[in-house]
């Protein structure tokens, strides 16, 4: 009670001043200022229902250009995703070689800062750019073919992959690694004990994830010439061999699929 | 079972601390400069038998055990384990220091998706090299110590299940096996019952007790249940405020200490 009397004096006026969500006007401004811009972008791009109806009646000719498939040209068809799945395969490989190491040094939980740094620059650099721009470069530097593509898809993934990586190991729980360290164990033992067992899981789930991006890019790639069945897309496009182009899409769908189903199975083999 | 070298290492110790395992001297932890949540601790642990440690929560007793073997960084002082100055080794020297001294946690700090053979054998870490640790190609006579430990901590058969399936005290009987696992010549135990039922509680300090017989280490225990502690252990030190204010048997652990450690009274009744 010796504090009653302070306490009740000003109780209005605390009631007044204390709301119980204080609004956020920086927030409110934000979100207004971004539905402003939204507007005036769409108005700029002609994104108008007009435009888009117009354009939907070019899509219809389009898709029904599109029917029935033309798998005549299976050889070249396969021979293009034979080098695509490849590509993929080669540049996850040497993707996951690479950034299994590097998420490693860019932990900031494990690694000082003097290493974390250059680490996540090296990944923000490999990430600047679409894969396809990549692809353009390696192109220029050696040459039409596969190896053009596996380099460009392999500093794209060594972007992603090191950053998903990277987050997964600071996301563990220290108790695990403690307890191994405390046993006097050197520093790769603590790693594969307390780190690995930890990420392992996630980690199949990211190199998937990657493989599967991989596999989509490589089609991709081959239209700057960095191989694979993306250059006989383009080609099928540019000489309205639209039957052909739908043959190679459904077959680039069936391999996705298909690397869906094997990516269950191969989580269920590490038991993830 | 304390080796020959680090006998004589003792034996060539002429002062009054020669005989203790472990001699914390002057022990200062600051977290943030200038508070201090160790203030000057001095205890010396004789080579035998379980001494715990009691005191209110956030008192700095996980901070004492872990300056011990430097999960925690010691502001000032010494930690001297076997004649050698623990505070003061490098890196190399504190992980062959490590590798004698076993610690059993609170939320037992299992790898959760390794087994518990795998687990067991992280006792075995700071002998085996990186790789053929990775391989899993720990010495078979490793191997074999590791299904008698599970056998006797009544977990043999659970070699292969995951840690992660494992009830709360399975697990600390797998944290324990591993800490034993590491033939210590010390073990840590940092409020190993805390998360446990009082059942199995009972049964993890007994099996403690045990295995620091059977195997010749001392203890040294965090805990907050008292009858606990007056239970199982030969010594109690009381700490409260970073400070020791008991040091002494059981037996003489009154009501009025009890007061000085955790303060007031009313839950004494």
């Amino acid at each position: 009670m010796t504090r009653g009397g302070p306490l009740s004096l000003p109780r209005e006026t605390a009631a007044a001043a204390r709301l119980a969500f204080p609004p956020n006007w920086w927030a409110r401004a934000a979100w207004l200022a971004f539905a402003v811009y939204f507007v005036y972008a769409a108005a700029q791009l002609e994104f108008t229902p007009a435009r888009f109806a117009a354009g939907l009646e070019h899509g219809a000719k389009f898709v029904s250009r599109l029917f029935p498939p033309d798998f005549h040209r299976w050889a070249l068809l396969l021979k293009g995703m034979v080098e695509s799945l490849q590509i993929a395969v080669v540049a996850s490989a040497l993707g996951v070689a690479l950034s299994l190491p590097l998420s490693l040094m860019a932990a900031r939980n494990l690694m000082p800062a003097w290493l974390t740094w250059p680490a996540r620059l090296v990944m923000i650099f490999c990430r600047s750019f679409h894969p396809v721009i990549v692809a353009i470069l390696f192109v220029k530097a050696v040459g039409f073919g596969a190896l053009a593509g596996i380099l460009a898809l392999t500093v794209a993934s060594v972007g992603f992959l090191g950053k998903l990586m990277t987050e997964a190991i600071e996301e563990i729980s220290l108790k695990q690694v403690e307890a191994v360290r405390a046993s006097g164990a050197p520093f790769m033992s603590v790693v594969m004990f307390a780190v690995v067992p930890q990420v392992f899981g996630r980690f199949v789930g990211f190199v998937a994830y990657e493989t599967d991006a991989n596999l989509r890019n490589s089609t991709m790639v081959g239209i700057v010439g960095a191989g694979g069945i993306g250059g006989t897309l383009f080609a099928a496009f540019q000489r309205f061999d639209y039957d052909f182009v739908c043959a190679i899409v459904l077959t680039i769908i069936a391999l996705i699929m298909l690397g869906e189903v094997l990516t269950m199975r191969i989580k269920r083999i590490f038991r993830v | 079972m304390s080796s020959l070298p680090a006998a004589a290492v003792e034996a060539s110790r002429p002062d009054a601390a020669a005989t203790a395992a472990l001699s914390v001297r002057g022990l200062v932890k600051e977290y943030v400069p200038g508070r201090q949540v160790l203030a000057g601790i001095t205890l010396d642990f004789a080579p035998r038998g379980m001494t715990a440690v009691i005191g209110p929560s956030g008192t700095g007793k996980s901070t004492l055990i872990r300056c011990i073997n430097r999960l925690v960084e010691p502001t000032a002082g010494e930690i001297v384990f076997e004649g050698r100055d623990l505070a003061r080794l490098g890196k190399r020297e504190l992980r062959a220091a490590r590798r004698h001294i076993g610690m059993v946690f609170q939320e037992y700090n299992l790898v959760e998706r390794l087994t518990v053979m795998e687990n067991v054998l992280c006792g075995r870490l700071g002998y085996v090299s990186p790789a053929k640790a990775w391989l899993r190609r720990f010495p078979a006579r490793d191997v074999a110590r590791a299904f008698e430990l599970l056998d006797t901590v009544g977990l043999g058969a659970f070699a292969q299940a995951r840690a992660d399936s494992l009830s709360g005290g399975q697990r600390q009987r797998v944290g324990i096996a591993r800490a034993v696992m590491q033939q210590p010549r010390l073990l840590l135990a940092d409020e190993p019952t805390s998360s446990l039922d009082p059942k199995t509680s009972v049964e993890i300090m007994a099996l403690m007790q045990a295995l620091s017989e059977t195997h010749g280490f001392p203890v040294i225990v965090n805990i907050h249940n008292v009858e606990l502690a007056r239970r199982f252990a030969g010594r109690i030190v009381g700490m409260t405020g970073g400070r020791v204010v008991y040091d002494g048997p059981p037996e003489r652990l009154d009501e009025t200490i009890l007061k000085t450690i955790y303060g007031g009274e009313d839950w004494l009744e």
